[in-house]
């Protein structure tokens, strides 16, 4: 039998009695299912759904005809003619015997409202249990997010497997035997201890309570649950709120097509922020008098040093008349905006649109251009379109990934697990990074190549792909062009030649590049390592060449996906917030283009591009840039040098910003709008798989803050449009019709399936999870190889500087950490500024772990605590850039790609030595909510 | 422990991270971990002998060993923490506790050893030994005949007396005498009888057949239907005839391969041991002719931890084996186990051979099938392919003619408890305890008399005196809620309670239960709460373990309430 009739076998109808009734199952589908679908509810409790069935707790018993014992009927499939019986005294002796023994080894008080082993004892009648307890064991409560009562525990390993097959993190154990057997994590250390992320999945799939979010959360009946999609990156994992009153108790993950229920430690434990003391609740505007200079420390607890409060009337037309102002004394190009890739894509489309029609520019810009704006730059120069290929979990299906330059297990915790889940399954993963991440342990290959080395190691590997006639001719033929060129070029990039420069053997380049080139699908999947470089578009030039020239794209499991960064990033960019193009990537410079959007929106537009976020910050220094609108962003942390991002912003006249929080952005405006957190308000996200997803609303914002939407609107008819947006599906309606890729999916399917793939031109259309099956989207249907040349970082270590500093996020803190800082689990997790470096160079140093050291660039210095890390490359340091009190974008260099225009966050040189002051918090940040919450 | 749990003063500044989450390698300890491994492959099958490297060299594993092990192996932590834990053999020492003494001494405490006196030797060592030696009870270590025996270090002890340990720990003979040495032990002839080695088993006709087979002289049907006549059945305890598996493993796709049952724990049962001892190479060329007939790609070896001159023995035996091939053989692996009777179960040793906690898998798919490294798997009890090479050169009718009481072919039965003469009697399939005792084992010992007896170890139940004229064979005592299984006959005496063995054996079986599901885990533990009362509450017991039996994955948890039942069925005035 070959494959496929061995697969439809697998599906075919199989006949058998169930309790003397005939009924149809399947082969692949168990007992315990098919039972399901008759209307017999069997007991069951390590048995879950989605999950491998593992048998083990024995609550599912049944009798087969003709079998010596019973059946677990979890695990068993039906054969034709099979006679089952799942209630006859003997099945449900075992059964309740089983319900009875687990009862009798656990505590009366439940630590759950959802007990499944109660729920089972009482459907089935177990009486009191007649069996003397076991010994119990102690609480581990030494976990800021979960509590574990292991006297709960009825050890159907629902959570191990959540935490090894499913999430693979590995960090929960089955050990000792017989009655002694015990859920441990690592070597059966303190939950709080272990190398435990939290991403909480354990608890969602405990059945009895054992496992529950800290503090008894779990223990408060919800009023309300509410579907939406994470906060956080670009995963875009489906969520469910759980709320009281207008507090979100906790979060569970929803079933959706990017996650099936699972999440991580920001999505799961992330949510509180949105409740804390420093939300913004009145607008604010400042003092007369209170100057702006680029030194300072935000202290939000003190907002009103600098600010006054103000009524909405006059907070907007505050707002608008400065704007207006600048724009009429200085002309339109005098103002610029800064979109956010974490508001919705409403919100996105509508503030290009403010920007493009009512200051008069294509100034608006967001945070794509630190992330992946050389990515895109490279994939529109070479197929036209900026989006993914494939969907991340494509990976299953393909035989080869090739991850470079990213962390997901830190940064798309939820995308790293399905790549694990491939790596477990057979897929052969190769890691290339110069910081060893988790996902390393997983890895058939991983290359631990020297930073800014990309372009040699990767020609290297195109040089092995021509010269071993390893490319796909057919492919290059018939789908691109210019790959004479790049043929020719990667000749001097022997392996030979390139392994010195990056620091990988030659066999294992020749090795790496074959198992590439000739498997039966490869992906590709990379993240800001090959982005943020000044030579990141030639990074991405170089993956996009070894997709086309192998014929490794356009089929399920064979793509290009650059794992995205925010929520929405993917979307904003979709949206136009980008200075270079309108919506869907028309660019602004064709005039079909500028004549389809001034007929939309009725208005002449400014045919020049206009400038990106870091362009804008030096243009503001400059004084050619007067009066700023800042959305959600904050680029006084995230830019490079970003004492001089904080300078130029200083300088300006009149800065407009819509935020949630104070931020060290919001500190040096002029008038603060506060604004609605994401489980405040509705609108659509876009994750990185091209999934447009919907958020709903489960909770009121705090105080007077508004939605996003109100705000943008509220000011464009201030600025002299006339807009009426009330709801964002009427936002979404106006995009379909200038955005062909989204132009059928409705605002009524997102509401009835949250999740909807583009391109999906007609309504209707089920969206297009594999691109590029037949062609590119350019105008001759071709790919592009475009050949790169080795360029070095723009500043190498030397005598002065002679480290390398790599910037980064962690685990639990999101960019900024504006939001993570202050949700309390994710802080006391993380609370302190960290630099981590290799365990040798902290002995060269003479420094400690966990003792204070000096970071300083040319540009500036910070004092932070040092981390013993084995995966930081000897000679190179890493520091997250979240921490306002040791920012590491002081030290960064500004200096851009040229044609992505993204600055260089992932090199620079330092120096570092032992010692300095103690990194001082102000009002948030350091673990201060949680130290709140007893007083609270 | 339930009320709101407020964070503690000292957490208000909460903890910088001076390192990523969770243990961090201990440079050192990688280094001695790497050294210790040396050029081993770092497969994870290979983890259960990785961790016998550590345990061996340190005396015990500390978690910082661990920790760079997992590194090592590219395993996560617990994974390593998971196993480490589920054998005996291994002693985990986590941060701040003490490593346990260097010399470990184990005495038996299983069945027999029991009655010959082990308590009392559990007992007294302690105070004699010291603090510098730790004395532990052991389940059964497979020296039944020669009760009470204890084990120092690696060096077993037969007929153990308190000053006989003694005098091996201050001696510092922790280990078996090697194979073939003149070492002197005080029970020589016990523990190390002469044996038949390679170059005197070739002499007299051995690998003849393994050759003849391998090099194309004999057809593998051929083979196989003498196999199938000869009526040998898988001596493991299961029955499971034996030609017909091989005719079934050989259906199966390739690449199938062979595993072999050595981890013989059961209480009372010696028989493996015996012959191992005495003619090691037998059960070898049975191996290898049926790995011929089946085709089979690789053969796995898996050896009771607690054989450890055994093991001597096969290492020695199976280097020369290879180094003087008599034909082409495919590759043997002997693999160690690490102290856990569960591992005796057909897939729990899989899991073991796998490098993993000994749980058994649920079938189907049956190991034939879905076996080891999930290939078709051909697991036979060493016994069992100890008979080929006679069955084969002796014929069929051979192996079947012997037999009594309308049953045939030939048992081993591993006689211990109150007879004059216990050891390994290979006696006819079919022969009655009663005609056992008398015929082979000397009758029962002086001033003893018969009371009872376990016809198949400690999972195949208690018999009274009164029905001592069962035919002993598979299938035979299936009637009477009990079964044969290896063959381990223990017998009781007046001097004996029926009560006090079934709370020995559900003691073991309660601490042998490998945790995996419900019935067994927690059943057990209950079943010996239960009897260890004076009283008992029969009805509750009897509904326990009919649930047991009906719902237990393996036969561990599906035989462990034979002995409660036994006492309840047929000793019904002790408990009274």
């Amino acid at each position: 039998m070959d494959r496929i009739s061995t697969a439809q076998a697998a599906t075919m109808p199989v006949e058998f009695t169930l309790n003397g009734k005939t009924v149809v199952g399947r082969s692949d589908e168990t007992l315990i299912e098919t039972a399901r679908h008759y209307g017999i509810d069997i007991p069951h409790l390590c048995y879950k759904e989605g999950m491998r069935p593992d048998g083990n707790c024995r609550a599912c018993v049944v009798e087969i005809k003709g079998e010596r014992v019973l059946a677990p009927s979890c695990c068993r499939t039906p054969k034709d003619g099979m006679e089952v019986i799942t209630d006859n005294p003997r099945s449900v002796a075992s059964q309740k015997m089983v319900l009875e023994l687990l009862l009798s080894d656990i505590p009366e008080k439940s630590y759950t409202l959802n007990s499944e082993l109660d729920h089972w004892a009482k459907a089935l009648k177990v009486g009191k249990p007649r069996f003397e307890s076991r010994h119990q064991p102690k609480a581990d409560l030494s976990h800021s997010a979960i509590a574990v009562n292991l006297d709960a525990c009825i050890q159907c390993t629902r959570c191990l497997r959540a935490c090894r097959e499913e999430q693979v993190n590995d960090v929960i154990g089955y050990a000792f035997r017989g009655e002694h057997s015990k859920i441990v994590f690592d070597l059966d250390d303190p939950m709080g201890d272990s190398t435990c992320v939290a991403c909480g999945e354990c608890v969602q799939a405990c059945p009895t309570g054992a496992l529950m979010p800290a503090r008894e959360a779990g223990k408060i009946q919800a009023d309300k649950t509410v579907d939406s999609v994470c906060p956080y990156c670009g995963v875009g994992c489906l969520l469910t709120y759980n709320v009281k009153g207008n507090k979100i108790l906790w979060v569970q993950g929803r079933e959706g097509p990017a996650n099936s229920s699972r999440l991580c430690v920001k999505g799961r434990y992330g949510f509180d922020y949105v409740q804390h003391k420093h939300r913004l609740t009145r607008p604010l505007i400042r003092k007369p008098g209170m100057k702006k200079h680029k030194d300072f420390v935000v202290d939000p607890d003190n907002w009103s040093q600098v600010f006054r409060e103000a009524s909405w009337e006059e907070a907007l037309d505050f707002a608008a008349k400065g704007l207006r102002d600048i724009r009429d004394k200085h002309g339109k190009k005098s103002l610029a905006g800064f979109g956010s890739a974490k508001g919705t894509n409403e919100e996105a489309y509508l503030f290009q649109k403010l920007v493009r029609t009512g200051f008069g520019s294509n100034n608006v810009d967001h945070c794509t251009r630190l992330c992946h704006a050389s990515s895109v730059a490279a994939l529109m120069e070479g197929i036209n379109s900026g989006a993914v290929s494939n969907q991340v979990r494509d990976v299953i299906k393909a035989e080869v990934v090739f991850l470079i330059g990213a962390n997901p297990t830190v940064n798309h915790p939820v995308a790293a697990t399905w790549m694990k889940n491939a790596a477990k399954a057979g897929v052969k993963l190769i890691v290339a990074d110069p910081r060893r991440g988790e996902l390393a342990r997983y890895a058939t290959h991983y290359l631990q190549f020297k930073a800014d080395t990309d372009v040699a190691l990767l020609n290297a590997m195109l040089h092995v792909i021509v010269e071993e006639g390893l490319a796909n001719e057919a492919f290059i033929r018939d789908r691109t062009s210019g790959y004479e060129a790049l043929a020719e070029n990667v000749k001097k990039f022997s392996p030979e030649a390139m392994a010195p420069v990056c620091g990988i053997d030659a066999k294992t380049i020749r090795e790496v590049a074959r198992l590439y080139a000739t498997s039966k699908g490869s992906m590709i999947m990379w993240g800001m390592g090959i982005s943020q470089h000044v030579h990141g578009t030639d990074n991405a030039r170089c993956l996009i060449a070894l997709a086309l020239s192998t014929g490794q794209i356009g089929k399920p499991g064979s793509g290009l996906h650059p794992l995205r960064g925010q929520n929405n990033v993917q979307g904003a960019s979709d949206s136009g917030l980008i200075p270079m193009f309108y919506p869907d990537y028309q660019r602004v410079i064709t005039p079909e283009a500028k004549a389809r959007f001034e007929k939309l929106w009725g208005m002449e537009l400014d045919p020049k591009p206009g400038l990106t976020v870091v362009e804008t910050i030096n243009a503001a220094k400059k004084r050619e840039i007067r009066g700023m609108y800042i959305m959600g962003e904050n680029p006084a942390m995230s830019d490079p040098d970003v004492d001089h991002a904080r300078e130029a912003l200083a300088t300006l006249d009149h800065m407009v910003v819509q935020d949630i929080f104070l931020t060290e952005t919001a500190y040096l405006a002029d008038v603060v709008l506060p604004a609605t957190a994401w489980p405040e308000k509705v609108g659509t996200v876009t994750n990185t798989d091209r999934m447009v997803q919907l958020g709903r609303k489960a909770i009121e914002p705090p105080g007077e803050a508004k939605e996003d939407l109100w705000l943008i609107n509220e000011l464009a008819k201030r600025m002299g449009l006339s807009w009426n947006y009330t709801h964002p599906r009427e936002v979404f309606d106006e995009m379909r019709q200038c955005m062909d890729s989204i132009a059928g999916i409705t605002w009524e399917r997102l509401e009835r399936d949250s999740s909807v793939t583009y391109p999906c031109e007609k309504e209707g259309d089920p969206g297009e999870p594999v691109v590029f099956t037949t062609h590119f989207p350019t105008t001759t249907g071709r790919g592009k190889f475009v050949p790169a040349d080795l360029i070095s970082a723009a500043e190498r270590p030397d005598d002065q500087y002679p480290m390398v500093l790599i910037t980064g996020r962690q685990l639990e803190h999101w960019h900024t950490g504006a939001m993570t800082r202050r949700a309390t689990v994710l802080d006391h997790i993380e609370p302190e500024p960290v630099a981590s470096f290799h365990p040798l160079d902290l002995d060269r140093f003479q420094v400690k772990a966990g003792e204070i050291v000096t970071v300083e660039s040319r540009r500036g210095k910070i004092a932070l605590y040092a981390r013993a890390d084995e995966g930081t490359p000897a000679g190179a340091v890493f520091i997250p850039f979240c921490y306002y009190e040791a920012a590491a974008n002081l030290l960064t260099n500004p200096v851009l790609d040229p044609v992505g225009k993204i600055p260089e966050f992932k090199y620079c040189a330092v120096k570092v030595t032992k010692g300095g002051p103690t990194p001082v918090h102000s009002s948030f940040g350091g673990g201060k909510a949680f130290s709140e919450l007893g007083t609270v | 422990m339930n009320e709101r749990a407020s964070p503690k003063a000292q957490e208000n500044r909460a903890r910088v991270r001076a390192t990523p989450k969770g243990r961090r390698v201990d440079p050192a300890a990688r280094a001695e971990v790497r050294g210790l491994l040396g050029d081993a492959p770092r497969r994870r099958d290979l983890l259960i002998e990785h961790l016998h490297r550590i345990q061996d060299r340190y005396g015990h594993l500390s978690a910082a060993h661990l920790v760079a092990l997992a590194d090592e192996m590219k395993l996560a932590m617990t994974e390593v923490y998971e196993v480490a834990t589920f054998y005996h053999h291994f002693d985990v020492v986590k941060d701040g506790d003490t490593a346990p003494p260097a010399v470990t001494v184990r005495v038996c405490d299983s069945i027999s050893c029991e009655m010959a006196g082990a308590k009392e030797l559990l007992s007294k060592l302690p105070a004699i030994l010291g603090k510098d030696v730790r004395v532990l009870h052991a389940p059964c270590i497979g020296r039944c005949e020669t009760a009470p025996a204890a084990v120092v270090g690696q060096n077993p002890l037969p007929h153990a007396t308190v000053e006989q340990i003694a005098a091996l720990v201050k001696a510092g003979a922790l280990k078996h005498p090697a194979p073939g040495s003149r070492e002197s032990h005080p029970q020589r002839d016990i523990v190390s009888p002469a044996y038949v080695d390679y170059a005197a088993y070739r002499a007299k006709g051995g690998y003849e057949l393994a050759k003849t087979c391998i090099e194309g002289a004999k057809k593998r049907e051929d083979v196989i239907a003498v196999m199938e006549s000869s009526g040998l059945r898988g001596l493991g305890g299961a029955g499971f005839p034996a030609g017909r598996k091989w005719k079934s493993v050989a259906a199966e796709p390739a690449p199938r391969l062979m595993a072999i049952n050595i981890d013989e724990g059961e209480p009372g049962t010696f028989k493996d041991r015996w012959y191992l001892e005495r003619d090691p190479h037998r059960f070898i060329e049975g191996a290898l002719v049926a790995a011929w007939a089946v085709g089979i790609a690789e053969i796995y070896i898996y050896l009771r931890d607690e054989y450890h001159g055994c093991r001597a023995i096969l290492e020695k035996e199976i280097a020369a084996l290879h180094k003087d091939a008599p034909c082409k053989l495919p590759p043997i692996h002997l693999r160690r186990g690490a102290g856990a009777y569960i591992c005796g179960e057909e897939s729990a040793m899989i899991e073991s051979i796998e490098g993993k906690r000994g749980m058994p898998r649920l079938r189907p798919p049956y190991v034939a099938q879905v076996g080891l490294f999930n290939r078709p798997t051909l697991e036979h009890n060493m016994e069992t392919l100890h008979w080929v090479r006679d069955i084969l050169e002796k014929g069929a009718d051979w192996f079947a003619s012997h037999g009594r009481n309308g049953r045939k072919g030939l048992r081993s039965f591993s006689v211990s408890g109150r007879v004059k003469k216990p050891g390994v009697h290979l006696a006819p399939a079919g022969i009655t305890v009663k005609e056992l005792i008398a015929e082979y084992c000397g009758g029962m010992l002086d001033g003893h008399k018969f009371y009872g007896y376990l016809p198949g170890g400690a999972s195949g139940g208690i018999l009274p005196a009164a029905m001592a004229d069962i035919p002993l064979d598979f299938d035979t005592l299936n009637q009477y809620g009990c079964f044969i299984g290896s063959a381990a006959v223990v017998i009781l005496s007046d001097k004996d309670r029926a009560t006090s063995a079934a709370r020995n054996l559900t003691k073991f079986f309660s601490e042998e239960s490998c945790g995996q599901c419900t019935p067994c885990r927690v059943g057990t533990a209950k079943t010996l709460k239960l009897i260890e009362k004076a009283r008992w509450d029969q009805a509750l017991l009897n509904e326990l373990s009919q649930a047991m039996m009906d719902a237990s994955i393996c036969g561990l948890g599906q035989a462990a309430p034979n002995p409660v039942l036994s006492v309840m069925k047929y000793f019904p005035s002790e408990i009274a």
